[in-house]
C-alpha cells in the first residue's frame, strides 16, 4: 500500500483541490482495520457473491474498483466468488426488477446460513430513481432480508468497504 | 431547410440547433416507409433506432418512430398509425437490427408489425411474464400496472439439431461482477455453433417513468440509463430537449460537455483494457489499468464532485465549471496517463500469450457490421469509419467537435485484438482532445434558463464511448415529457456478439464478450 500511496501523491493533481492523498491515507487505515476485523470475526477469508438485480451498472463500476490495487480487496482476505453456494455474503445492487425477482430469491436460498446481505446504492436501499413499478420491486429488502444498506448513487468504494465492514461486525 | 435523400420523394426538415445533424419527416403510409428503408439500405445506411408512441390522448392514434443514419446525418421518419389495429410493415427483413426493437415496441406500446419485409420475430422480448401480454405499459390508459402475478414464461429458444450438439445455458446471474442476461450456447465439443441471447432482465420500466415528468426530472433519469455512459446519455437528452425548445447551450458548456464525454471514454477504455488483460491471464495488465482508472476517477471526483460526473450535464448547459488550476491538473494528468498507457500498449503488443488469445478471436467483418447497423468501437474495429465526432464526406460533426478535428480510430481485423487496438488509439486521441479543450475553454455563461415549449420534439445523438447514443424527446401541451426514448448502441451490438462467437470455443466467450462490453441496462430499459 505504501508505494501506491506514494504514487498517488506523486501523480496527484497539482492544484489546491487535492483531496486524494488525505483520503488515501484514510482508506489505508480503514483497510487495515477491516482486515483485522475479518480475521478476528470470521477467522478466514470472507467470500462475497455479487448479484446485480437491476442496477444501471453504475454501482457495478464501483464494486469493480474494490479489486483495483488501491483497495486491493483480495489482499485483505475478501474474495468475490462465482457461486452463492460458496458465499458468506450477498452484495446486491438494485432496484430489483420483476424479471430478476426469482433469480435473486434463488441466489439467496442457495447461499448457506448464516448469510449476510448488503444492499448497495440508493436503488438497492430504496428503489432510488426507479422506485417500485410494474417492472420493479424497488428496494432489495422488498425481495430478500437485508442486513446492511449502503446508500449512494453510486456509493464510493470507501462507502462500500464501510458497508461490508458494518455487516461483518453485526 | 428541407432536403431529399437519394431522390426519394420524402421531404425532410432540418432540426434546429447545434446538435448532430438530424432531418425529420413523416411517411405518408407504410409503403412509403418501406420504400425509404430499402433505399437507405441500398445506400449502405443504418437503422439507428425504432420506437413507438401512444398519441391517443391527443385524439390521434399511435406513432412509429424510425431513425435511419446516412453519411449526411440522421433521418427521423415517423409513421402515424390508427388507434384501432395499429400495425406497420416489418422492417427486420431489410435491417436485422429492427427485430428486437420491434419486439420491444410491441411489448411496451402494443403496436405490431405485419407483412412488410418479413423476418420479424413474434416472441416477446422485454416482457418475461411480469405483466400480461395484452397490457402495454407505455399506453396512456394502462394505469400504473403492478399487482400482476410475476409468472416467468418459458422462452422458446431456437433449437439446434445435429449429431453431438448440445446446449449450455448460462445466466441470468453470471459468475463475476456483471449485469444479468441469459446466454444459450449450442455447442459441439467446445466449439460454439450458435449463441442465442435472452435479455430484458434489467428492464425496470424507465421509459414509463419519464412520462409526465419535468425536463429536470428527465435529466436525472437519463443519466441513469446506463451508468457507464451517464455523460453520453445526459448530453443526448439535453441535446434533444434543447432542439425541441429551440435553445442553444453556451459555448463554454459545449466544451465542458465534450471534456466530460472524453473523460468518460478514457475511464471506460482503461477499465476494458485492464479487464481484457485479465481475461487473457495477464493479471499485471489488469492491475495497472485499474490503477490508472482509479487515478482518473479520483480526479473526476475532485473536479466534479462525482467520480462518474453524473448530473453535471444538464439541459441548457452544465452544472459544473472548472477553474484554471483544475484545467492545468487535467493537462498534467493527460500527460502522465498518456505516458503510462503508451508503455502498457507496448507490453500488450509484445506479449505473445496475450496476442495469441486476442488475434483471430471473436471476429466479425465490415459487411456484417454494416448489415447489423453496428456503431462504435466494435464497428470501427472492422474498418468502418463511423464516428459522430469526426468529419467525413458530407458530414460535419456538431460543435465543439467540428473545431477539434477528431481523428477516428479504425482497425480492419474485426477481432478482439482490433477492438483492443481501437480502444488504445481512442485513449490517445481523447487525451489529446482533453488537453486541447483544457487550454482553449472559451469564456461564457455555463447554463441558460429556458421555458419548455409545448408540443415540441427533438432528437439528440452523441458518440458515446461504446457507440452511438440517441435520445428522442416529445413534450406535451403543458411542456412536460410526453415520451422519452433512450437508445443504446448495444441494441445493434448484441446481435453482432452472437455472430462473433460462432466457431470459437466456449472458453473464449468471456474474452470476446468483454471485448464488446455491452450494456444490459441501456438495452433493457
Ligand atoms: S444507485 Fe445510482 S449508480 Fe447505483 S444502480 Fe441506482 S442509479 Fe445506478
Amino acid at each position: 500500500m505504501i508505494p501506491l500511496i506514494k504514487r498517488i501523491l506523486r501523480t496527484g493533481i497539482v492544484t489546491e483541490k487535492r483531496p486524494e492523498p488525505v483520503e488515501s491515507v484514510e482508506i489505508a487505515r480503514e483497510m487495515r482495520q477491516l482486515s483485522d476485523d475479518i480475521l478476528r470475526i470470521l477467522g478466514r477469508a470472507l467470500t462475497i457473491r455479487q448479484v446485480d438485480a437491476g442496477s444501471c451498472n453504475g454501482c457495478e463500476l464501483e464494486i469493480h474498483a474494490l479489486n483495483n490495487p488501491y483497495y486491493n480487496l483480495e489482499g485483505y482476505g475478501i474474495k468475490f466468488v462465482a457461486s452463492p453456494r460458496h458465499a458468506d455474503m450477498l452484495l446486491v445492487t438494485g432496484p430489483v426488477t420483476k424479471n430478476m425477482e426469482n433469480a435473486l430469491k434463488v441466489a439467496y436460498d442457495c447461499t448457506p446460513d448464516p448469510k449476510l446481505v448488503v444492499a448497495v446504492g440508493d436503488c438497492g436501499c430504496t428503489g432510488g430513481v426507479f422506485g417500485a413499478s410494474y417492472a420493479s420491486c424497488g428496494a432489495v429488502e422488498n425481495v430478500i432480508p437485508v442486513d446492511v444498506r449502503v446508500p449512494g448513487c453510486p456509493p464510493t468504494p470507501v462507502a462500500l468497504l464501510q458497508g461490508i465492514l458494518a455487516a461483518i461486525r453485526r | 431547410m428541407t432536403m431529399r435523400f437519394h431522390a426519394e420523394p420524402i421531404e425532410f426538415t432540418r432540426q434546429p440547433g447545434l446538435g448532430a445533424p438530424v432531418w425529420a419527416a413523416r411517411a405518408a403510409d407504410g409503403d412509403d416507409l418501406m420504400r425509404f428503408a430499402v433505399s437507405v439500405h441500398r445506400h449502405e445506411g443504418r437503422l439507428a433506432a425504432l420506437w413507438g408512441e401512444d398519441r391517443r390522448q391527443r385524439g390521434e392514434g399511435f406513432r412509429l418512430h424510425c431513425v435511419f443514419a446516412l453519411d449526411e446525418g440522421h433521418l427521423w421518419l415517423d409513421l402515424d398509425l390508427p388507434a384501432e389495429n395499429p400495425v406497420y410493415p416489418d422492417l427486420a427483413g431489410i435491417f436485422p437490427a429492427a427485430n428486437r426493437m420491434q419486439r420491444a415496441t410491441r411489448d411496451l406500446v402494443g403496436i405490431a408489425f405485419e407483412g412488410g419485409s418479413g423476418g420479424g420475430d413474434a416472441r416477446p422480448w422485454l416482457r418475461h411474464g411480469a405483466w400480461p401480454a395484452d397490457w402495454h405499459p407505455l399506453r396512456h390508459d394502462a394505469g400504473e400496472g403492478g399487482g400482476f402475478p410475476n409468472d416467468p414464461s418459458d422462452y422458446d429458444f431456437v433449437q439446434v439439431g445435429g449429431e453431438g450438439a448440445h446446449e449450455i445455458p448460462v445466466g441470468p446471474i453470471h459468475a463475476g461482477i456483471i449485469e444479468p442476461g441469459h446466454f444459450r450456447f449450442s455447442v459441439i465439443g467446445e466449439r460454439v455453433l450458435r449463441l442465442e441471447q435472452r435479455l430484458g432482465y434489467q428492464h425496470k420500466g424507465v421509459e414509463k417513468l419519464f412520462i409526465g415528468g419535468s425536463i429536470a426530472d428527465g435529466a436525472r433519469l437519463a443519466g441513469r440509463i446506463s451508468g457507464d455512459s451517464t455523460c453520453a446519455y445526459a448530453w443526448a437528452y439535453a441535446a434533444a430537449v434543447e432542439a425541441a425548445c429551440g435553445v442553444n447551450p453556451p459555448p463554454r458548456a459545449l466544451m465542458l460537455r465534450a471534456l466530460m464525454l472524453e473523460r468518460e471514454r478514457v475511464a471506460n477504455h482503461l477499465g476494458d483494457l485492464g479487464a481484457l488483460g485479465n481475461d487473457a491471464a495477464l493479471a499485471f495488465g489488469f492491475s495497472q489499468f485499474m490503477r490508472l482508472k482509479e487515478d482518473w476517477l479520483r480526479v473526476n471526483g475532485a473536479l466534479f464532485g462525482h467520480r462518474f460526473m453524473m448530473d453535471r450535464i444538464v439541459p441548457g448547459g452544465t452544472a459544473s465549471d472548472l477553474e484554471a488550476p483544475a484545467l492545468r491538473a487535467i493537462v498534467d494528468q493527460c500527460d502522465a496517463i498518456g505516458r503510462e498507457v503508451k508503455d502498457l500498449r507496448k507490453i500488450y503488443d509484445e506479449h505473445a500469450g496475450l496476442q495469441d488469445r486476442f488475434q483471430t478471436t471473436g471476429t466479425i467483418h465490415a459487411d456484417l457490421a454494416r448489415e447489423l447497423s453496428l456503431t462504435g468501437v466494435a464497428a470501427r474495429a472492422t474498418g468502418l469509419i463511423l464516428d459522430g465526432r469526426a468529419h467525413r464526406q458530407g458530414y460535419t460533426p456538431p460543435p465543439p467537435y467540428a473545431a477539434l478535428g477528431v481523428r477516428p480510430a479504425t482497425d480492419e481485423r474485426g477481432d478482439v485484438a482490433a477492438r483492443a487496438a481501437v480502444r488504445f488509439a481512442e485513449i490517445f486521441e481523447s487525451l489529446r482532445l482533453l488537453q486541447e479543450i483544457a487550454v482553449g475553454l472559451p469564456d461564457s455563461e455555463l447554463c441558460i434558463e429556458f421555458a419548455p415549449v409545448a408540443d415540441a420534439h427533438g432528437l439528440g445523438v452523441i458518440e458515446g464511448w461504446r457507440g452511438e447514443v440517441l435520445v428522442g424527446v416529445a413534450l406535451d401541451g403543458a411542456g412536460r415529457l410526453a415520451r422519452v426514448h433512450p437508445h443504446d448502441p448495444s441494441w445493434q451490438a448484441w446481435p453482432a456478439l452472437e455472430h462473433a462467437v460462432m466457431k470459437d470455443i466456449v472458453p473464449d466467450f468471456p474474452l470476446i464478450n468483454k471485448s464488446f462490453n455491452l450494456s444490459y441496462s441501456g438495452h433493457d430499459l
